[in-house]
């Protein structure tokens, strides 16, 4: 009615659009912060180990989620196929995190100890070679050496935007993501006193100590959805919604 | 605005007073059925405010007067399906594993959850049909590493091999060339052996001095002849059907890496309801014992 107003004052125009565009963004983000029940309470979620992180980034690098999500939905079909339905805080430590509905491939919010290592190294090689219906791509570079010199660096940025890796993990970060190809010795035990319940071994089932990519994506897939203690979790109270 | 109002000669409309080129804009109203959807999507939107979760509060949220919880439709929704099936399922958990194919409703229910349960988790290993890819073992056969009885198979199922189940199907053949154990040669001729063994074109001297290696490392296991040993997981030698693959290189690599493939434990993944049925459609694809 009186929009002329508006209309011949672009400045006002402007301050306008930003008014109605903050309320909007505040009513939705803002409460994100303050609300308790944002993110569940859960024991036995813990920061990606130097080398499951390395493989998330890998997993990023790769286009992993152009046709993989990370979230179980709510849905009945969901939970039959996949597992218990994804909760936020199981993504609480994703910078970004995973979730999405676009699935040219299954959900793999759940996908860690589904499949042995051996399997998910010759699926990610040639997916054809044990899947023969698939259509993902071969990612069969991945058998390189891993370069993961940044590491610290990367941990670092984390704990900015509030991963709580504590001074220890990122001082021993190199001899973490060492420890976690081996499948023994008093470094393995550090590692798993530090991130418990993370996976060790060959997972790129070469004998070399140094890690290869494929070790720090198998590492990474075969943690996902496994750490958070389900038998403790209460879907009700402030965690129903 | 009001000053300059201008009523078009011609259409007996007013106009906006906007002027392009001597073209004047006339100034027609939205068409009413757009203005009326457009309202009542506001008072939907009001009333969506009202019956859902909407704004949030200082420590919390609307709840909405409908109590809506999407966490609780779920719990619902798969408890109806289950109660929807819980004549079955109850019958199924109670029923000893091998008296389900006395009841042939029961078998048909075990067969169908068993064979959509394995779609979604044992596909990807084994394949669509059961039959298995160099390193996962054909379902079909009867050929078993573990056991083929319907006890069997459920217990394989439950605690995987080589899995980090504590009563995981867990002996590993030595590595006998990465850790050393045996010299080339000596792999060479227990793979000649092995291929005498198996029925297959072999080098008489080299499968001789091969039968030594074999009676002192191998037959503890795969026993005397060969013939295997389900207990230790250990495969027939003699029948022709490798997982590994069956030529001199195969079976060399075999020795040399002791294979060791990983099975994971689905006792804790899926429930004992959904493990029993599979066990069913598995012994059911054609090599049960």
């Amino acid at each position: 009615m009186k929009h002329e107003f508006f209309e011949k004052n672009s400045i006002l125009l402007l301050v306008g659009i930003l008014v109605m565009v903050s309320i909007g963004g505040l009513v939705q983000i803002a409460p994100l912060f303050w609300v308790d029940s944002t993110i569940e309470k859960v024991k036995g979620m813990r920061p990606y180990t130097p080398l499951e992180q390395a493989g998330r980034d890998i997993y990023v690098r790769e286009g992993c989620y152009n046709c993989h999500s990370q979230m179980v939905r709510t849905l009945r079909d969901e939970v039959e196929r996949y597992g218990h339905y994804s909760l936020a805080a199981e993504s609480m430590y994703d910078h970004p995190f995973q979730w999405g509905s676009k699935r040219t491939g299954p959900d793999l919010a759940r996908i860690g100890g589904k499949y042995s290592d051996q399997w998910q190294r010759e699926h990610l090689i040639n997916p054809r070679s044990v899947v023969p219906e698939s259509i993902m791509p071969g990612y069969p570079w991945l058998a390189k050496k891993l370069e993961a010199s940044d590491i610290v660096d990367k941990m670092k940025t984390l704990k900015l935007v509030g991963v709580p890796y504590s001074e220890e993990m990122i001082e021993k970060a190199k001899a973490d993501l060492a420890a976690q190809v081996q499948s023994e010795g008093r470094a393995v035990r550090d590692l798993l006193k530090r991130y418990p319940k993370a996976k060790v071994g060959k997972f790129d089932g070469k004998a070399d100590a140094e890690p290869t990519e494929l070790d720090a994506l198998i590492a990474y897939l075969q943690m996902l959805g496994t750490l958070v203690d389900f038998a403790t979790f209460d879907a009700s109270g402030p965690n129903l919604r | 605005m009001t000053t300059n109002r201008e009523i078009d000669a011609v259409t007996g409309v007013e106009t906006t007073g906007h002027v392009w080129d001597g073209i004047k804009e006339l100034n027609k109203p939205l068409p009413r059925w757009w203005l009326l959807t457009f309202y009542a999507t506001i008072v939907w939107a009001i009333g969506y405010w009202v019956v859902y979760p909407a704004f949030p509060t200082l420590t919390s949220y609307t709840k909405g007067i409908w109590n809506y919880s999407q966490r609780e439709t779920v719990a619902k929704d798969v408890s109806a399906a289950r109660s929807a099936q819980s004549g079955y399922r109850d019958k199924l958990a109670a029923t000893p594993l091998d008296d389900v194919k006395k009841d042939p409703d029961l078998l048909r229910f075990a067969v169908a959850g068993g064979g959509a349960a394995f779609q979604t988790n044992c596909a990807p290993c084994h394949g669509r049909g059961a039959q298995g890819f160099a390193g996962y073992p054909n379902l079909n056969d009867d050929d078993w590493l573990w056991g083929g009885t319907l006890a069997d198979i459920e217990k394989t199922l439950q605690v995987g091999i080589r899995s980090d189940h504590k009563d995981a199907r867990a002996t590993q053949m030595p590595k006998y060339g990465l850790e050393k154990l045996l010299d080339e040669s000596q792999i060479s001729d227990a793979a000649e052996f092995v291929l005498k063994l198996s029925g297959q074109k072999f080098d008489a001297a080299a499968a001789d001095r091969g039968a030594k290696t074999f009676t002192e490392q191998c037959a503890a296991c795969h026993g005397p002849a060969g013939k295997g040993m389900q207990e230790q997981g250990a495969p027939n030698l003699t029948d022709g059907i490798w997982l590994y693959g069956g030529s001199k290189a195969a079976i060399v690599e075999s020795i040399r890496t002791g294979r060791g493939g990983v099975m994971p434990a689905w006792g804790g993944r899926l429930d004992p309801v959904t493990l029993k049925s599979l066990a069913v459609y598995v012994h059911s694809l054609g090599g049960g014992k």
